[in-house]
């Protein structure tokens, strides 16, 4: 098992600037720190081996060991408040849809000091499901009033709980919003309560989650939530049946609202953090760990889809008890990039004894001074996306769509056994709801060299990083000059980001792009930029960042495309910017129009070869072939499934963009029937979706030409990578891409 | 006993565990890889393309593998080792 972690909190510097590191060392006393420049991140000696280089810097050395932990699930904190430390007696009522009453205590809304047991919680209990406040007199005594009625998960309820200080009265309200005619979870009770004088204290307000303590100036909870809570409300007195109605809604009459402490209202502020109290006492609060924002409410009537127009039916937050935003580690060691320092891919290299952990990041060129004519598009919100996947250990489909065993790694291994890591936007929370926020503030422990992930085919079993490794690998062994920069910088800084470069080189699976991201690239190639597009499934899926809090992105599984979890209705626009999520196809901006191809099929087990199309032939695209014979296969070798053509694939399509005068210069055949058409093709079901059958399964090879002399040229395949270092780089797939590269980086119009 | 036809496929995956299939064997990979996660085989890489351990997924998040003795020095070995397992598990049939 791992004993060492860590991550950076920038996925990429310039000369001069600063990132910072923060590790979790459970190995020895100290662990070694060096920084490496990433060659080739795939250990199978069938290929060119794995090769990293350290490179000597400053921050180069042995470090402390200390071990960090990351506290998961999230929550609402509201600050400090005199009214609420001196709160006596109180009505507490909110909207709640639970989606695991069954798993134990969960705090909705929580005044609660838990060194000593002290103050009051409305909570789902662990003793049946049903809705509870739980009164504590912090000298030993606890008392937990439920319903005895377990609540229905998914479904909605408005739950209140009163307590009259000087009577020790308690009311319990379970009001069911459905109307299941034989269920009975529906209930108010009626107690006293046995605890004494429930004393104030000063800890903070919290809601999805109670108070336990403070770790280095982070607030610690336990009791997480999962599911939704809307309109919370506290007021500082006993309110009647008739004043709980009332204040469901705001505004509400004076007299209601001089007893009212906080009414906050989770509809404002959803791109942000903030929690908004509608109240005059303004106890605004903040979200902690990003529950997810922008869902629907109570009161949501199925009418409005769009949060933006229709705010106030989307006032509900989903909280998670394996929601992470930011582990909020320590920080350990710093490295200040230095003046002349090549851009490339790099990692912080941590080991102590047989423990062994790398942070990738990208060094760039300095700002405003490109070093080399290629860049090399290093797919950070990609890599985000699938940061800390487990379908591996979580999803039975895993063996069907590898068509093999499935095989894990140490980092599979680790974050199983530690889902306080947080998940991927490929898995769901463990409410079975999917994750679709996804952060770097963590470590992120399949962007690692020596990696492999089950879903990458056989021979090396790559996927992403590692992948990705061998254009890197392939662009230093031609001896072509590259610089790096990530997605996020071009997220940031748009066209000026690539703008200076004569050619852009993708990775094996740019999928997830911001707009900024998109209309960079756009502008690029209308300006004369050229792409090479060395992959598949790019494009694909559209994403956002957080406005406020750096490192996060968005995805919105909506109603198309391959997914593996599917947002409820009415919740498929960004709570980061109101923008319409899901595919970009759906967008109106489907991969054709970029890339000339386009996600069409995928299968994980082998791969194939490419066989020449007429167009390959013609005067204009005859220099991708220099070299390679009429009727060669291109690419029946490689280290991802032993051939060029492989895992997602991509094809032309001129009804969903391809360029009316693109080249389709080549395509692939003899998929296996684990390659099956994307469900986005199909709208009726229908047999015949595989490889032996159907002939939407084939990666396309195209080029086209863009304005002012710009061009794209596509392989379709994400396991093209895996064949340019066949045969000492001395191979067909070598040679094309070799022939293009050196002819687009001649400003030459074609 | 299994079927002439199964036999077939039998035979078919033996030779080419991971790859083209025919229909019939391809019906049967579903049923035996489509297992859910509890007590099913995967394998854990201990030497890069070398070497894997056999192992068996919980079906619960954040619960251990449990690590098998068993260990393979080829992809196609461990293949006909757990299509053997699971044959048994699902039909009781022990195949050779």
């Amino acid at each position: 098992m791992m004993k060492i972690t860590g991550y950076a909190d920038k996925i990429s510097a310039a000369p001069g600037e600063t990132i910072k590191f923060m590790v979790n060392s459970e190995a020895g006393k100290r662990y070694r720190a060096d920084i490496v420049r990433v060659i080739c991140g795939d250990e199978n000696p069938d290929g060119p081996g794995y090769q990293e280089k350290v490179v000597k810097t400053a921050a180069n050395g042995t470090y402390k060991s200390r071990k960090q932990v990351i506290h998961a699930g999230s929550f609402v904190e509201i600050g400090a408040s005199d009214m609420l430390d001196g709160l006596e007696s109180f009505t507490m009522q909110a909207f709640i849809w639970p989606t695991t009453p069954e798993i134990g205590t969960q705090a909705i809304i929580s005044k609660w000091r838990d060194a000593d047991k002290a103050g009051a919680a409305l909570i789902i209990t662990k003793e049946n499901g049903s809705v509870a406040l739980c009164l504590g007199n912090g000298k030993g005594k606890v008392q937990t009033v439920h319903t005895g009625k377990p609540l229905i998960a998914h479904e909605w309820y408005f739950v209140a709980a009163t307590y009259d200080a000087k009577s020790k009265a308690i009311t319990l309200v379970q009001e069911p919003l459905h109307g299941f005619e034989t269920k009975s979870d529906r209930a108010v009770v009626r107690r006293k309560s046995t605890v004494g004088k429930v004393p104030n204290h000063t800890m903070p307000l919290t809601m999805g989650a109670y108070y336990k303590k403070t770790d280095k100036g982070r607030t610690v909870c336990g009791g997480h939530y999962n599911g939704k809570i809307d309109s919370p409300r506290i007021a500082n007195r006993v309110l009647s049946a008739t004043e709980m109605e009332a204040l469901k809604t705001w505004p509400v009459n004076t007299e209601l609202t001089n007893s009212v402490i906080g009414a906050w209202d989770f509809s404002a502020d959803i791109k942000g953090l903030k929690v908004s109290d509608l109240s005059a006492n303004l106890l605004h609060g903040e979200i902690v760990n990003l529950p997810a924002r922008a869902m629907t409410g109570w009161n949501w009537t199925g009418e409005e889809m769009n949060w933006t127009n229709a705010p106030g039916q989307y006032g509900a937050i989903h909280f998670h008890d394996d929601d992470i935003y930011d582990a909020g580690w320590e920080v350990d060691f710093e490295l200040t990039i230095p003046k002349g320092l090549k851009s490339g891919v790099y990692a912080a290299r941590l080991r102590a004894g047989e423990h062994e952990d790398h942070i990738p990041f990208a060094v760039r060129a300095p700002r405003g001074k490109p070093t080399a004519k290629v860049l090399y598009l290093m797919p950070s919100a990609s890599y985000q996306a699938y940061a800390n996947e487990h379908m591996n250990t979580d999803a039975p489909v895993g063996q069907l769509l590898a068509g093999r065993l499935v095989q894990l790694d140490k980092f599979n291994l680790y974050l199983n056994e530690h889902r306080e890591y947080g998940g991927s936007c490929y898995d769901s929370h463990s409410d079975g709801s999917g994750i679709c926020y996804s952060s770097r503030m963590r470590p992120i422990l399949n962007m690692r060299p020596k990696h492999r992930m089950w879903i990458g085919a056989t021979e090396s079993t790559l996927w992403q990083f590692n992948a990705d490794t061998h254009i890197t690998d392939w662009l230093e062994a031609m001896n072509i000059d590259y610089d790096v920069i990530s997605d996020e910088d071009l997220h940031y800084e748009g066209l000026a980001a690539i703008e200076d470069y004569s050619v852009v080189v993708s990775s094996t699976h740019p999928e997830y792009h911001s707009v900024e991201m998109w209309d960079a690239m756009d502008a690029y190639q209308r300006r004369g930029g050229r792409l090479m597009y060395l992959g598949a499934n790019g494009w694909y899926w559209r994403i956002q960042y957080h406005s406020e809090v750096p490192g996060v992105i968005e995805v919105r599984r909506n109603e198309d495309g391959i997914r593996t979890w599917e947002a409820r209705t009415g919740e498929y626009y960004f709570s980061f910017s109101g923008e319409y999520g899901g595919l970009w196809r759906r967008n109106g901006r489907a991969p054709q129009k970029l890339l000339g191809v386009g996600f069409t099929a995928q299968g994980f087990d082998i791969s194939s070869y490419y066989k020449r199309n007429p167009d390959s032939h013609k005067a204009k695209v005859k220099f991708i072939f220099d070299g390679i014979g009429r009727d060669e296969k291109i690419g029946d070798f490689g280290l991802i499934g032993n051939g060029a053509a492989g895992l997602e694939l991509d094809r032309a399509d001129r009804a969903l963009g391809t360029p009316p005068d693109a080249y389709v210069v080549a395509s692939s055949v003899e998929h296996t029937d684990i390659y099956l058409v994307v469900c986005e093709e199909m709208l009726v079901s229908t047999p015949g979706v595989g490889g032996h059958e159907n002939e939407l399964v084939r990666a396309d090879i195209t080029f086209h030409e863009t304005q002012n002399g710009g061009a794209v040229w596509s392989t379709g395949s994400i396991a093209w990578a895996g064949s340019l270092a066949h045969n000492n780089y001395k191979n067909n797939v070598s040679r094309m891409t070799k022939n293009v590269l050196k002819r687009f980086i001649n400003p030459k119009p074609f | 006993m299994p079927s002439e036809a199964e036999s077939r496929a039998i035979e078919e995956f033996r030779k080419t565990p991971i790859g083209h299939h025919s229909g019939e064997l391809q019906v049967i990979l579903n049923e035996l890889r489509g297992l859910p996660m509890d007590d099913k085989h995967c394998l854990v890489c201990t030497k890069a393309n070398r070497e894997w351990q056999l192992a068996k997924t919980t079906g619960v998040r954040g619960k251990p593998l449990k690590m098998l003795s068993k260990k393979f020095t080829s992809l196609e070995e461990a293949e006909w080792y757990v299509f053997k397992l699971r044959w048994k598990q699902l039909r009781g049939e022990t195949l050779r």
